[in-house]
């Protein structure tokens, strides 16, 4: 070491070395190999791979890869436990959660150096952000297993959950995974990332040591063979995934049609936007911050700064002054800003893709990073929107910097991803940080921040980002399943659509002939297959709808794209028109209870109109009720958490109760600002068609609801596979939930798919609170104030 | 003072250079609030950077009950801000501190009892702490005290003029101040903790400096909230903007409210990260404190003898 008149010299920091020896003794005392975690025991190692300390290339620990036998041995020990965790009341789960952030804070140096040691991330890191922000969520969470009975009355859990997460924040989001989970009642089986398996070992130990009961929660090691296994089994019921966004459409695929709930946290490529009167050290801080943190492998990560050409010389000079002062090395060392790469793989594929940026033109600025697995905190310049580093998530430390000339210029920049993770917005108008943050395509939003977490706040995505949200009410919402609607028998599926000339239709018969017509953009249209095929009534055919096809789906989808207005009007409006569409269908009743007769639905004719109706009121009370929450997270921060439409959602009706069912779901969608693309019962489509007449008098605007008639199982496969339809929703065959499921995977839309019958439209299952959940998704927009 | 640089001339008053800057507060604090985590110093490099500390500190006594002995005794610290034993553990040669800062009537006791150390005597002036003299009165305590033999004078600005956002008669006083004080240098007391607002902070750094401060310092010591990180952090930006603009190097004082060995090396941390190894050095850094070397002297003598040391074994300032 120097003398300290030779650094009053240089003034260097030294190296600044944190202790991990209490670490090394806790992988010594397990003989450095390590079993799973099941049923409450440790089991004996077999089949074992190596993990690695990245920085050193040292190997840490021998870890078993699970096997389908482990697998059924955990999803056996979760399902046992399950009932009687479930069973425990609100408050007792609460103290088990409760302790379980007692110990992970007793434990928190051991935990930040162990992770420190397996993923390579900056000990400051892990001791600042990581393990506090672990500790914070599960003390959130056993206040949420505390009043989950006044909070979310008739919500039961969904059983057990597997879950997979990836090795960027190896205990963090375990955290996330697990803790809403068992609050809500659920037990776990856990399957940690390949690369970075300790921490979760240490934390099963520290489970152990805090009291959870045996089975509730289980923790099975391995790589993406072990976690297909675990995803795929048949004992699991809700499968929660983070990582990339590729996998995730792997494992929207293989539970197609298992009737899992899925919630995905994918990948993503952030906007950070800097304009001109942004404080501009702030947002290159913010740089720092987002894309320089852990090492760029963050999924919300700002990785794509577009910058207000008026400020971008000297925010880019600021930036790589920066830069410059970036240190890069031992993730050990407390004076390290860049740890190492997570692993020797990830390494290859940052390069890989930094070398091909560099060949399509991009000109780097980089730090100092030292040999080994480590790359230095780069800024790329002069990249094209098609290039590999603007379009691609490089998880790692790269951002790519562009210019903008205007706010618009800024959002389509912005939103020219097919992602929608996250945002961050530098400006100190508040009108105009507040208008992107509006209309930015992210599930979270930071305002003259980045990166920031906290248990009460909801995190997810949009687009290919995934769905689901993880923290605060919205998270837990992802755990609880809301009371199920198994109350009739599956439809029989309806007969193929004929479009051959067949018996005498009633207009026939003297009166005036009516042609029924799709609604497409406001406007009755002939289908573009120029067919059109029978609807038969008790009594014969009563009838001809057209028969729609791929072509008018596509005409359909790109006229509710053009009603996006809709979604900006002020509820009050919205609820408005829904008045006016109620007052209307009342005022031409009869007509519909004899329309419904003639269809041979007689019985319920009368009903299903007065229905229809009320609930044309109730989701127009809704529309300016259904808001969002200002959530508690830190002090001088407002998080508000915003309700926002999807955007164009598909809807495929049931066959039976053509006019209930059709209502049902096309309002709670509008109600919430969301534009429509209808599938009319297939064997009853003249309803619809008649109740375009009373929209067109109740100022629904043009292209809010559109109404393809036909084969209402392939139009649903058309629909699935558009990659502009944000959600789906799918009320037909088993078969058919299967392929809307497997194909949404395609841009990952939403879906909500149900065997046609088991609800009862006409019961309370045919309304409420969570079919308006179904058509929003949350948006989480921090605004951290203060002069 | 000594320089390899040339002082700071000033530049015509040009509002432009602050008017439109932004300052976010809550990002300004999470910066600050970084800079002691994201760098650390231990064994030898700490030792070496609590003692480069020393060397920039203003060692100060403004009280009411100063008197000509006690400043006496303040000056013998200075020349001597260790004890004999800690330098020879350290290995290293005598150090002082940066200067002794005193009221003008303190000034010759403080030229005396330093004659010959090098250690330059520093005066606040201009009707310290509030300033609200008439300005000829000021210019000519001054005088009278760079007359008296101060090397430095740290004078106070009258904070109405921006809190009027009257840029101009700001940089006419500033102005006149440093003419007035010839070849001593100026450091412009900003009192921050009356300014109250990040913006306002950054704009009267930038007018003190367009005026030809040599150093912008952030309080008298006598408001009710001192030198702080996220303000230190603000004047720092604005020093550095001011010499990328201009070329001219100016220094900066944290005053009040620093008092432990981990707090000089926070603020150490941060000149280094936002200015460089320069901005350590006492021609472009000084830290304005009293009871902070007592801290300081415990910390090192703790790094020589491994014991944990009592401020009752220290000589006291």
């Amino acid at each position: 070491m120097p003398t300290i008149s030779e650094i009053l010299m240089t003034m260097d920091y030294g190296p600044a070395p944190e202790d991990a020896s209490i670490a090394h003794d806790w992988l010594a005392r397990h003989g450095a190999r390590f079993g799973h975690f099941i049923a409450g025991t440790l089991t004996s190692p077999h089949t074992t791979f190596a993990t690695i300390n990245p920085a050193t290339s040292v190997e840490l620990a021998q870890v078993s890869a699970g096997s389908a036998a482990d697998v059924d041995a955990a999803v056996e020990a979760a399902r046992a436990a399950q009932p009687k965790w479930a069973a425990l009341s609100g408050h007792q789960r609460a103290r088990h959660l409760y302790a379980l952030a007692r110990h992970v804070q007793q434990h928190a140096r051991l935990l930040s150096v162990l992770e420190t040691l397996d993923n390579g991330k900056p000990i400051r890191e892990s001791r600042d952000i990581d393990i506090p922000l672990v500790i914070r969520h599960f003390y959130h969470h056993a206040g949420w297993a505390e009043v989950l009975a006044d909070e979310f009355p008739a919500a039961t859990p969904l059983g057990v959950c597997a879950q997979v997460i990836p090795w960027n924040f190896p205990l963090l989001m375990l955290a996330w995974k697990v803790a809403p989970a068992l609050a809500a009642g659920n037990t776990v089986v856990l399957k940690p990332a390949e690369y970075t398996p300790l921490t979760a070992l240490a934390f099963a130990q520290i489970a152990h040591e805090a009291g959870l009961p045996e089975g509730v929660l289980n923790i099975v090691t391995g790589d993406g063979e072990t976690g297909a296994l675990l995803t795929g089994h048949a004992g699991v019921d809700k499968v929660a995934f983070t990582g990339s966004t590729e996998v995730g459409r792997l494992i929207r695929k293989q539970i197609a049609g298992s009737g899992k709930a899925l919630t995905l946290e994918l990948g993503g490529k952030s906007p950070f936007i800097v304009f001109a009167d942004a404080d501009l050290d702030a947002a290159v801080e913010g740089v720092v911050d987002a894309i320089w943190f852990n090492g760029g492998q963050v999924c919300c990560a700002g990785s794509r700064l577009l910058v207000a050409e008026a400020v971008a010389p000297r925010f880019t000079a600021l930036l790589k002054a920066r830069l410059g002062k970036l240190v890069t090395g031992d993730p050990l060392d407390k004076s390290v800003d860049l740890g190492a790469i997570v692993h020797p793989v990830q390494l290859e594929r940052i390069t890989s893709l930094v070398d091909q940026g560099v060949a399509e033109g991009a000109v780097l600025t980089q730090g100092a990073a030292p040999e080994g697995c480590f790359f230095a905190p780069t800024l790329a310049e002069n990249v094209d929107p098609a290039s590999i580093l603007a379009t691609t998530e490089i998880f790692g430390p790269v951002a790519t910097l562009t210019t903008f000339r205007t706010p618009a210029d800024a959002l389509v920049l912005a939103n020219a991803t097919n992602y929608g993770l996250a945002a961050s917005i530098w400006s100190e108008n508040i009108s105009l940080a507040l208008d992107m943050a509006a209309k930015v395509k992210a599930g979270v939003v930071w305002i003259n921040a980045t990166n920031l977490f906290d248990a009460a706040a909801g995190f997810g995505g949009m687009r290919e980002s995934g769905f689901g949200r993880e923290g605060g009410r919205e998270g837990m919402v992802a755990y609880l399943a809301m009371p199920s609607p198994k109350a009739g028998k599956a439809e029989t599926p309806p007969a193929a659509c004929d479009p051959l000339p067949g018996d005498t239709a009633p207009g026939a018969k003297g009166g005036i002939d009516r042609t029924a017509k799709l609604y497409i953009a406001g406007k009755q249209t002939r289908p573009d297959s120029g067919y059109s095929y029978a609807v038969q009534g008790p009594k014969g055919a009563i009838g001809l709808a057209p028969l729609g096809n791929r072509k008018d789906i596509r005409n359909a989808v790109e006229a509710a794209h053009k009603a996006f207005g809709w979604g900006k009007a002020t509820g009050h409006n919205r609820a408005q028109v829904l008045y006016y569409f109620a007052e209307n269908l009342e005022a031409r009743a009869e007509e519909f209870v004899a329309r419904l007769t003639a269809m041979g639905l007689g019985k319920s004719a009368r009903s299903e109109v007065d229905t229809a109706v009320q609930r044309a009121f109730w989701y127009a009370a809704q529309a300016d009720k259904f808001d969002g929450h200002v959530h508690s997270t830190q002090a001088n921060h407002v998080t508000l958490a915003m309700h926002e439409p999807m955007g164009v959602i598909a809807i495929s009706c049931p066959d039976r109760s053509p006019l209930l069912g059709f209502v049902s779901l096309v309002l709670p969608a509008i109600a919430t600002g969301n534009a429509v693309v209808v599938t009319p019962s297939q064997s009853h489509p003249l309803i619809a068609c008649d109740l375009v007449q009373v929209m067109e008098t109740s100022d629904i605007p043009a292209g809010v609801i559109n109404i393809v008639t036909g084969p209402r199982d392939d139009l649903a496969r058309v629909l699935a596979d558009h990659d502009d339809v944000a959600a789906q929703w799918y009320f037909g065959t088993a078969q058919s939930c299967a392929d809307v499921e497997a194909r949404s995977a395609g841009n990952l839309k939403q879906t909500w798919v149900e065997v046609a019958g088991l609800r009862d439209f006409s019961s309370s299952a045919g309304y409420g609170k969570g079919f308006l959940h179904r058509a929003t998704q949350v948006k989480n927009i921090w605004v951290p104030y203060g002069i | 003072m000594s320089h390899d640089f040339p002082r700071n001339p000033g530049q015509p008053l040009d509002t432009s250079a602050f008017e439109r800057q932004q300052i976010n507060l809550r990002a300004t604090e999470r910066r600050a609030a970084q800079i002691a985590t994201r760098r650390s110093v231990k064994k030898n490099y700490q030792a070496a950077w609590l003692v480069n500390a020393i060397k920039v500190i203003d060692l100060t006594t403004l009280a009411g009950d100063d008197t000509a002995a006690r400043v006496r005794r303040l000056c013998a610290k200075a020349r001597q801000p260790l004890a004999p034993h800690i330098l020879q553990g350290l290995g290293i040669a005598p150090v002082t501190t940066g200067a002794v800062c005193v009221y003008p009537t303190m000034v010759p006791h403080a030229v005396d009892a330093l004659a010959g150390t090098g250690i330059p005597v520093a005066s606040v002036a201009t009707g310290f702490p509030a300033g609200l003299m008439p300005l000829p009165l000021r210019l000519e305590e001054i005088r009278w005290a760079v007359a008296q033999g101060a090397a430095e004078i740290d004078i106070v600005i009258t904070r109405e003029h921006v809190l009027g956002g009257n840029w101009q008669a700001l940089y006419d006083e500033v102005a006149a101040m440093r003419a007035a004080c010839g070849n001593a240098h100026l450091k412009a007391i900003l009192a921050t903790g009356d300014l109250q607002t990040l913006s306002n902070v950054y704009a009267a750094s930038m007018v003190a400096m367009q005026a030809g401060a040599d150093f912008i310092k952030t309080s008298t010591g006598k408001e009710g909230v001192n030198a702080t990180l996220p303000v230190s952090l603000t004047m720092v930006r604005a020093l550095r903007d001011y010499r990328d603009a201009t070329g001219q190097m100016v220094g900066f004082k944290p005053a009040g409210g620093l008092k432990t060995a981990k707090d000089a090396i926070v603020w150490q941390s941060l000149m280094k990260e936002e200015m460089g190894a320069p901005w350590l050095a006492p021609d472009l850094f000084r830290i304005g404190a009293s009871s902070l070397l007592g801290d300081i002297e415990r910390q090192l003598e703790h790094h020589v003898t491994g014991r944990y040391a009592a401020a009752h074994r220290h000589a006291v300032a």
